[in-house]
């Protein structure tokens, strides 16, 4: 059993590890541009070299009307001096551009933890919407916060005010003002930013102008003004890293260039058939513009239609890589079953949104695993691969590749909307380094005769292309005689086939790495199974729980479908199993299922990440042997208009889920 | 499909050993024989021909054909040849479907189908009925129709399939009928055309539909009620006695009769199979008070979905190199140093 350990490093074992990460939230009207402030604070946070997550949270609307609870956007960043693996938890700083984003945000923040406000945008219409009778930053209510109030609008007016611009747009750069503010507060460079928005605005130099002009005063805000002590510069230390190039990638990028890349490392071209879907879409968006690269995008009819032309494609001789989020998926069943069937290679990458049915489309759960597991008609096995990360998902994608070319078979890579939007510092990997695994199309008759569904030692087809002289044959979604391919309905010929398609891919088993402890010993007490976006927040919650002296490791599953070999012997080696989810016990289910343990669920799906304290708190249940269970919701992040959203009532509704104690 | 040279074959090499499975008397047969004939007449090699059906009686067909064959699922086949046909445009596609599998599951797919105007043949074997499942009423059968699912008769309006191509677009209208010995023609000048080729093919299911084609189909008045265009020829039938002229008053065709082949004295009208208006009014005649139309209905190539992708592919990717590496490390970087460094 090959098993890697992770050493503690001194501080990790320190009983109390410094605070090394501050956790900022940007949070607005979706007019008011958080998103992009957010990004480039992303930016500058990286190039001052530290370590950082980020958490885009936006409203499912298009266009939220104005000042409206559930207009609010929301962009969260976690940075730090240390590896940074989550958007972090309560946020120490909250910027609140009116009083609907302080009313559904502040309750998150960190006792003591600091408000600054936009005075301007509290006027009473403002505040009606939001649902206050009185302005909250003068009744007293926010007393557990510092709390800083100017008038962030009036300032941009004054700012921008040399360039002429109309009222409406000159409050627009109040979010370059604010960008300034918050970069003077964490020491971080403005050059870069500066750069971006002249490009950005190359063909209105009046725009750029005005925007740096106001990212500069909120600058000089915070050197200059009477601020008193409350806000002081942060400056962190940047994060220890491995030597070398770096940028910073979201989910959706690197799954577009991994899929690239494991077109590359294959040797043949890519056709990606896809249609619009939260939050799917940005796949295809950056797999259109990489043309040079041999790739041909299709934006299909219908979900079925995009699946459908990548099988079709892949007939022909290219890789179909399809993409969609679960109710696509779920319109992509049969075809799937259909690429099973004629043993074709295929990738099929599922972002991960809130369900069931259109559920919530711009939160994130971890819920499809059963159905990329079990979701076909039939006896309908296909491998799963999940991305944990922006940074992971690029190995992922090359993986599903390998796996799809080698063994002909569809693949599923699992990630989700939180990986699809986030962005993480990334080491750029060096390509050449890649293992390549070149698919070999057969192209003449074998001394022996052809047989198209003939099997390889790994239990493979060969892969012919139409357009071949000699090799013509017919597949389709009928059963098929082994080795002919002819039709068969013959009782024994369909258990045979049933059985090979099968021991195919759990044989993938034996051709993927064994599964390594992620952090912590081998064998214990408890051990924390995890697999997709919920990697750092576990990480980070068994670190903390390490350096107080708890016997307890860190597994992370990337291989969903087949297990790791090795996962048995190792989970068993430890007395107790805790799984934590954002659904409601998936892939406890399949382990208990798969390998006879007793794991235990610990679930949230509330559509925001897992906390790392709900997990520390989990850790410490689970060693005094109460086990899992379910995180209450915590409504603070999920505006709801119609329910008049109460900030008391943030105490959670324990009684949504049921608490599932085994 | 580009290969200019011709090849030599015969029928029966566009022949499969498999036995062809469908009902004795099927007119599917007439069809896959009439298929198997104007393979050779077209020069082509089976190894770069594709057939892709859906499912259904008819999607059997390429089980039969000695060619690539992709037997998909129901309604699917039209999704499936588009990815095929880009993934190579090289290679000769034909669809082989039905009323159920092209206008009720896969009514979508055909549509953006003929409005890309994908480069490929549809043949749309149209029976008015659900064969393989054993004889409920389609989207083309008549009011009326008496069938497992409706046995007080159906109630919903049919679906004109040539009239629904037209709408979504087709550039290539084509009908007709599994025995009639005009099918190669057809199918000849379809594969000619460059583009999205509908043609619909009167089936006749023997099982569960019999003889609900018939009143035109019977070579006994069949100069009566069939109507076979021709580019350039007049519109006449009935042995050149009756003809269809424009009737300004109902904005369509009226039927007129020729005296002593005086067709323009009576105004009959030359079949343009470029004016989509015309094709409108030909594939939408009712039978009865008219013939059916038959034959090359409407031709009007137009540029071809395949050629525009690998086109702007082209386009797009000049001048610019595929370099993984330069890819991923492209946009806003930074170099971590061996010491950690402190901007
Ligand atoms: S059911 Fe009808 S269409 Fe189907 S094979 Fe039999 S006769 Fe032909």
């Amino acid at each position: 059993m090959a098993t890697a350990v992770h050493e503690l490093t001194p501080q990790e074992a320190s009983a109390e590890p410094v605070p090394e990460a501050i956790v900022v939230r940007f949070a607005g009207d979706s007019g008011d541009g958080m998103q992009l402030t957010g990004g480039q604070f992303t930016l500058a946070t990286a190039l001052a070299g530290n370590d950082l997550a980020t958490f885009p949270d936006f409203p499912a609307e298009i266009r939220a009307p104005q000042g409206t609870l559930f207009g609010v956007s929301a962009f969260q960043i976690n940075f730090g001096s240390t590896a940074v693996e989550t958007a972090g938890d309560a946020p120490d700083v909250l910027i609140a551009m009116n009083p609907a984003a302080l009313k559904t945000n502040a309750p998150a923040l960190k006792p003591g933890g600091l408000i600054i406000a936009d005075e301007g945008e509290f006027g009473p219409r403002n505040l009606a919407k939001a649902g206050y009778e009185v302005s909250p930053l003068t009744d007293g209510s926010l007393a557990k916060w510092q709390t800083l109030a100017f008038n962030i609008s009036q300032l941009t007016l004054d700012a921008v005010k040399p360039f002429g611009l109309g009222n409406k747009e000159a409050l627009r750069c109040k979010n370059m003002w604010t960008l300034g503010l918050a970069l003077w507060m964490f020491d971080r460079p403005r050059d870069a930013i500066v750069d971006w928005l002249k490009a950005k605005f190359a063909k209105a130099p009046e725009l750029a102008e005005a925007n740096i002009a106001a990212l500069n005063a909120g600058h000089a805000y915070g050197e200059t003004a009477e601020l008193g002590t409350s806000i002081r510069q942060h400056s962190l230390s940047p994060a220890p890293a491995e030597p070398g190039l770096y940028r910073t990638v979201t989910g959706a990028e690197s799954i577009s260039m991994g899929l690239v890349a494991g077109a590359q490392l294959a040797g043949v071209d890519m056709f990606f058939g896809g249609y619009p879907i939260t939050p799917a879409s940005a796949i295809l968006h950056h797999l259109s513009r990489l043309k040079q690269f041999g790739v041909t995008t299709f934006q299909a009819e219908d979900e079925i239609a995009a699946v459908a032309s990548a099988i079709g494609a892949s007939y022909a001789g290219k890789l179909g890589v399809t993409s969609s989020s679960g109710p696509g998926i779920a319109l992509k069943g049969e075809a799937i079953g259909l690429a099973i069937m004629t043993e074709l290679p295929l990738v099929i990458v599922n972002s991960q949104r809130g369900g069931p049915s259109t559920g919530l489309p711009t939160k994130t759960e971890q819920s499809d695993l059963y159905q990329a597991v079990y979701g076909r008609n039939g006896d309908a096995p296909l491998p799963v691969v999940s991305a944990r990360s922006p940074a992971d998902a690029f190995e992922c994608a090359i993986e599903a590749i390998r796996l799809a070319t080698q063994f002909m078979t569809p693949v599923m890579l699992l990630t989700d909307g939180y990986i699809a939007n986030a962005a993480e510092p990334w080491k750029v990997p060096d390509v050449s380094t890649f293992e390549p695994f070149p698919v070999q199309f057969l192209e003449e008759k074998p001394e022996s005769g052809f047989l198209p569904y003939a099997r390889d030692a790994k239990g493979a087809r060969p892969w012919v292309k139409p357009g071949t002289p000699g090799l013509l044959h017919r597949i389709g979604g009928i059963e098929k005689q082994q080795g002919t391919g002819n039709i068969d309905y013959a009782p024994a010929n369909h258990q045979a086939m049933t059985d090979a398609r099968k021991a195919k891919v759990d044989g993938i088993a034996n051709h993927i790495p064994d599964q390594e402890v992620t952090l912590g010993e081998t064998s214990g007490k408890l051990v924390v199974v995890g697999w997709g976006s919920t990697f750092g927040p576990i990480h980070q919650a068994v670190r903390r729980a390490r350096a107080k002296g708890r016997d307890v490791s860190h597994v992370h599953i990337r291989h969903i479908w087949p297990l790791p070999k090795n996962l048995a012997v190792l989970l068993k080696g430890f007395e107790h199993i805790l799984v934590p989810e954002m659904n409601t016990g998936q892939l406890k289910t399949v382990l208990r299922d798969e390998l006879l343990v007793d794991a235990k669920p610990l679930n949230k799906v509330s559509g925001q990440p897992f906390r790392i304290a709900e997990i520390e708190a989990a850790i410490d249940a689970a060693l005094a042997g109460r086990g899992g269970g379910a995180v209450p919701a915590d409504d603070t992040q999920l505006p709801e208009p119609q329910s008049g959203l109460d900030p008391g009532r943030n105490a959670g509704h324990a009684g949504h889920v049921s608490p599932q104690s085994a | 499909m580009n290969d200019m040279t011709p090849i030599k074959t015969a029928p029966k090499d566009w022949e499969t050993d498999q036995e062809v499975r469908w009902c004795p008397g099927c007119g599917d047969y007439a069809i896959l024989k009439a298929v198997q004939r104007t393979m050779p007449e077209l020069g082509v090699k089976p190894e770069n021909t594709v057939f892709v059906s859906g499912i259904g009686c008819s999607s059997r067909f390429p089980y039969y054909m000695e060619t690539y064959g992709f037997h998909t699922i129901h309604g699917r086949a039209p999704a499936v040849a588009t990815g095929v046909k880009l993934a190579n445009p090289d290679l000769d596609v034909w669809i082989i479907t039905g009323d159920g599998d092209a206008l009720s599951i896969g009514g979508n797919h055909t549509m953006h189908l003929l409005r890309r105007n994908l480069d490929c043949q549809v043949l749309l074997f149209n029976n008015e009925i659900y064969g393989l499942t054993k004889g409920q009423y389609s989207p083309t059968s008549r009011v009326g129709t008496r069938s497992p699912s409706t046995p007080f008769g159906s109630v919903d309006r049919p679906a004109n399939p040539c009239a629904f191509a037209l709408g979504a677009g087709a550039r290539f209208i084509g009908r007709g009928i599994d025995v009639h010995k005009n099918l190669p023609t057809v199918l000849k000048a379809a594969h000619a055309h460059k583009g999205a080729s509908f043609v619909e093919i009167f089936q006749n299911c023997i099982v569960y539909n019999d003889d609900v084609f018939a009143p035109f189909t019977e070579k006994k008045g069949a100069a009566e009620n069939q109507l076979w265009v021709e580019h350039g020829k007049p519109l006449l039938y009935a042995g050149g006695a009756k003809g269809l002229a424009f009737d300004q008053e109902t904005f369509g065709l009226k039927v007129v009769e020729v005296v002593g082949g005086e067709w323009q004295a009576a105004g009959v009208i030359v079949h343009d199979e470029t004016k989509r208006a015309l094709a409108h009014l030909l594939v939408e005649m009712p039978f009865g008070a008219y013939p059916v139309a038959l034959g090359v209905i409407f031709n009007a190539p137009a540029p071809t979905f395949e050629s525009a992708v690998v086109e702007q592919n082209l386009t797009a990717s000049k001048g610019k190199k595929a370099d993984l590496q330069a890819l991923i490390s492209e946009g806003q970087t930074w170099q971590v140093e061996k010491e950690p460094h402190i901007i």
